[in-house]
C-alpha cells in the first residue's frame, strides 16, 4: 500500500466520524494552542519590557539615598539625605566607565497654566540628565549651561503636560506657575509612553535642579545639597557589574563608610529588574509548559483510546482487507497514519488558535506580536510524535489480528 | 497428468484448541484440483468446509500437513507472505459481500489492487473493466447500499477477480441471495469458469451444486466422496426462468 492510498484511506476514515475525531484532537488542540500563545506572550512581553528599558535609556544605573536592601527590608524610600551633587560630579569625574551622571530631585505638584490646572511630577534635572536617559527635545531647546547651573526660571514639558495645559495651542514661550513660581516654557521632550511600571512617563516637567531644589520640589534639601537619585549612564561596551563595584566603592569613601557597615545607597541596575521580571515570566510559562504537557498527554492517550475504538468497530474491515492481500504492515501503517493525521490535524487547528490568542492579547496589552515559527514547527512536530506514540499500540493490535477471526466478527 | 494441480493438500489437518477442549475441524484432507475446474464444497454444517476454505486461501494456516498452490508449499509462510499470496494468487467471494460500506463499487474493486502497489489510474481503469465484466458497467460509483444484493455480490466478484487470481473461491456466495439471483450469480460464475478462471464454492444447496463439474463432500473434517458430474447450464436455467415467471 503507497503511502499515499494510506493517506486517502486514513482521511475518509476521519471524515466519516468527523465530530468523534475533532473531540478526539481537542486535547492535542489545547496543548498546542496553549504552547503557541504562551511563547507568544512571552516574547511579546518580554519584547515590550526591552522597549520599556530602551525608551528609560540603555545602560542605566539608578541610585538611590538610603538602603533598600540591608537585611532584606526596605530600610529607606529614597528620603535619606545621602547623596548629593558632588557625589554625582565625583562618579562623572572618577569612574571612567560613566558616561554621564544626573542628579535629581522629584516631587508631584500643581501646574498652572492661564486657567488650567494640571498635576504632574517635577523633576528637577541638570545637562546629564538628558543624555543619562536618552531623551531629546523635540521643540523648542535644551536648558543652557548657565540655566542649569545658575537655576534659571526656565522649564520642559512632557507630551501629556503640554497637552493638558494647551490642548494644542502654543506651549513654548508660554508663562506656567510651579507651586507659585514662574516659568518659561522653553522647549516640549520627545514621547517616551509608559513605562515598565506602566506610568506615563510623559506626564512630567522638567526643571533646572537647583530651581527645582530651592523653590519647588524637595526644598528640604536644598540646605545639604542632597538629590532624591543619581541617574547613570554607562558607556557603551562597558561591563556594567564592574562599573556598579567601582561606584560603590567611590560612594562609600566619599560617605566615609568604614568596613562592615552597611552602604547608605543602593544601586538599581535595570538588567537586574529586567533579570527578576524575566524570571517570574520564565516560572510562568514552565507552568504553561506544564499545562500543555499534561494537555497533550491527555489528547494523546484520547487518541489511543479512540483507535483502540476505531480497530475494534472495523475488525470486519481489517479482515476484508487482510483477506484480498493487506499486510500485517499495510494495516499497521493505515491506523498509525490515521492516529498521526488525527494529530497532526490537532497541531494545526491548535496553532491556529494559539496564533488567534496571541493576536488577540498582543492588541489588548499592547505589547509587540513576536510568533517564532520555529515554535509552531516544534509544535506541530510534536503533535506528530504524540499520534506516532498513541497510534502505535492501536495499530500494532490491528495488524495482529487473525484475518479469519476478523472476517468472522459481525 | 505432468500438469501441475493448482491446488494439492496432503494430510492437511486443523485443529481448534479452545482450553482443554481440541476440536479437530480438518482431521487430514488430501485433495487435488485442477487450473480451471468449477468444483462445489458440501457437507453438513460444521464438517470444515470454510476451514478447509481458509486453508486453501491463505487465510489460516494448517497444523499439520502439506498444502501447495500451483506448486508452491504454502502452509508454513509468515503472516506477511500470505497475504501477498491471497493478493497474487486467491479472489475471495464472501456470504456476506463484505463491501467497504463508505466507497463506491470502484473502490471497492480496486482494493486488491492497492495492495498490489498498482499505480491509481491503472487502478481505476482495471476496476472499470472488471465491473464491465460482472455487467456493473452502469454501476460504478455507486455505495453498496444503493445496489441490490445481487449487484453486491457481483461487486464481490469483480474485487475478487480484478487481479487476475488463480482461482476464485467463494463460501456460501448464494446463501443471502434469493433464488433467482442465486441462479445470476451462478451463472456469472459458470462464465467465468468458461473463460478459464478456477472457481470453488462452499454450498448447503444442492440446486447451487448441481452447475459445478464436480462436487467435493465433507463430514467430520474429512472428504468422503469427490465425483464428477456434468453441470447444469445457469444461463439457460435463468433464461427458463424468466419464461416462467
Ligand atoms: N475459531 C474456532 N474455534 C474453535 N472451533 C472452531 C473455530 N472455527 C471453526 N471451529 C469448529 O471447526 C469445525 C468446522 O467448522 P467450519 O466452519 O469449517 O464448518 P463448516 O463446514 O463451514 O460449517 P457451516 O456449513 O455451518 O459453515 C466446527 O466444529 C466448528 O465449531
Ligand atoms: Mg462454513
Amino acid at each position: 500500500m503507497s503511502l499515499l492510498d494510506a493517506f486517502l484511506s486514513s482521511a475518509a476514515a476521519i471524515r466519516a466520524h468527523a465530530l468523534r475525531s475533532v473531540l478526539t484532537m481537542l486535547g492535542i488542540v489545547i496543548g498546542v494552542a496553549a504552547v503557541i500563545a504562551m511563547v507568544a506572550v512571552g516574547n511579546g512581553a518580554r519584547e515590550r519590557v526591552n522597549a520599556q528599558i530602551q525608551a528609560l535609556g540603555a545602560n542605566l544605573i539608578i541610585i538611590i539615598p538610603g538602603n533598600v536592601t540591608a537585611g532584606g527590608a526596605r530600610l529607606g524610600t529614597g528620603n535619606a539625605a545621602t547623596l548629593t551633587d558632588a557625589d554625582a560630579i565625583a562618579l562623572k569625574n572618577e569612574v571612567p566607565a560613566i558616561e554621564a551622571s544626573a542628579p535629581i530631585v522629584r516631587g508631584s505638584v500643581q501646574v498652572i497654566a492661564g486657567g488650567v490646572n494640571w498635576a504632574t511630577s517635577a523633576i528637577g534635572v541638570d545637562l546629564g540628565y538628558f543624555i543619562a536617559r536618552e531623551w531629546a527635545v523635540v521643540q523648542g531647546r535644551e536648558f543652557t549651561e548657565e540655566e542649569a547651573r545658575r537655576g534659571g526660571q526656565v522649564a520642559l514639558v512632557g507630551q501629556t503636560v503640554a497637552r493638558e495645559l494647551f490642548q494644542g495651542g502654543e506651549a513654548i514661550g508660554a508663562q506656567i506657575r510651579v507651586k507659585n513660581v514662574p516659568f518659561e516654557i522653553i522647549g516640549i521632550m520627545a514621547s517616551k509612553g509608559q513605562n515598565m511600571w506602566g506610568s506615563d512617563q510623559d506626564d512630567v516637567i522638567l526643571l533646572p535642579l537647583q530651581t527645582a531644589r530651592q523653590r519647588v520640589v524637595g526644598t528640604s534639601r536644598a540646605k545639604n545639597r542632597s538629590v532624591s537619585q543619581i541617574m547613570v549612564k554607562i558607556r557603551e561596551g562597558e561591563d556594567i557589574s564592574i562599573a556598579e563595584e567601582e561606584m560603590k566603592k567611590l560612594l562609600r569613601q566619599r560617605h566615609r563608610l568604614e568596613d562592615g557597615r552597611d552602604d547608605d545607597f543602593s544601586i538599581r541596575n535595570l538588567a537586574e529588574i529586567q533579570a527578576t521580571r524575566e524570571e517570574s515570566a520564565r516560572t510562568m510559562a514552565m507552568l504553561l509548559l506544564s499545562v500543555a504537557f499534561v494537555s497533550l498527554v491527555v489528547g494523546g492517550i484520547g487518541i489511543m483510546n479512540i483507535m483502540l475504538v476505531s480497530v475494534t468497530e472495523r475488525t470486519k474491515e481489517i479482515g476484508l482487507r487482510m483477506a484480498v492481500g493487506a499486510r500485517p504492515r499495510d494495516v499497521m501503517g493505515q491506523f498509525l497514519i490515521e492516529a498521526i493525521l488525527i494529530a497532526l490535524i490537532g497541531g494545526a487547528i491548535g496553532i491556529a488558535i494559539g496564533v488567534a490568542v496571541a493576536v488577540i492579547s498582543a492588541d489588548i496589552a499592547g505589547w509587540p506580536l513576536v510568533i517564532d515559527p520555529a515554535v509552531a514547527i516544534a509544535a506541530f512536530a510534536f503533535s506528530g510524535l504524540v499520534g506516532i506514540v498513541s497510534g502505535f499500540y492501536p495499530a500494532f493490535r490491528a495488524a495482529r489480528l487473525d484475518p479469519v477471526e476478523a472476517l468472522r466478527t459481525a | 497428468m505432468s500438469e501441475v494441480p493448482l491446488i494439492e493438500t496432503t494430510d492437511l489437518k486443523r485443529i481448534y484448541r479452545m482450553g482443554d477442549e481440541r476440536v479437530v475441524a480438518l482431521a487430514g484432507v488430501d485433495c487435488k484440483i485442477m487450473a480451471g475446474e468449477c468444483v462445489a464444497v458440501m457437507g453438513p454444517s460444521g464438517s470444515g468446509k470454510s476451514t478447509f476454505m481458509n486453508l486453501i486461501g491463505c487465510l489460516d494456516r494448517p497444523d499439520s500437513g502439506s498444502y501447495r498452490l500451483r506448486g508452491r508449499e504454502v502452509a508454513r509462510l509468515s503472516p506477511g507472505e500470505l497475504a501477498g499470496t491471497r493478493n497474487r494468487e486467491i479472489g475471495f467471494v464472501f456470504q456476506q459481500f463484505n463491501l467497504l460500506s463508505r466507497v463506491d463499487a470502484l473502490g471497492n474493486v480496486e482494493l486488491p489492487m492497492i495492495y498490489a502497489g498498482v499505480a491509481r489510474k491503472k487502478r481505476r481503469e482495471m476496476a472499470a473493466a472488471a465491473l464491465e465484466r460482472v455487467g456493473l458497467g452502469d454501476r460504478k460509483t455507486h455505495l453498496p447500499l444503493q445496489l441490490s444484493g445481487g449487484q453486491q455480490q457481483r461487486v464481490a466478484i469483480a474485487r475478487a477477480l480484478v487481479n487476475q487470481p488463480a482461482c476464485l473461491l467463494a463460501d456460501e456466495p448464494t446463501g443471502a441471495l434469493d433464488s433467482k439471483t442465486s441462479l445470476d450469480i451462478m451463472a456469472l460464475f459458470q462464465q467465468l469458469n468458461r473463460e478459464g478462471m478456477s472457481v470453488i464454492i462452499v454450498t448447503h444447496e444442492p440446486d447451487v451444486a448441481a452447475f459445478a463439474r464436480r462436487v467435493i463432500r465433507f463430514r467430520d473434517g474429512r472428504i468422503v466422496s469427490d465425483e464428477a458430474q456434468a453441470p447444469r447450464d445457469a444461463a439457460a436455467a435463468l433464461a427458463g426462468w424468466t419464461e416462467a415467471a
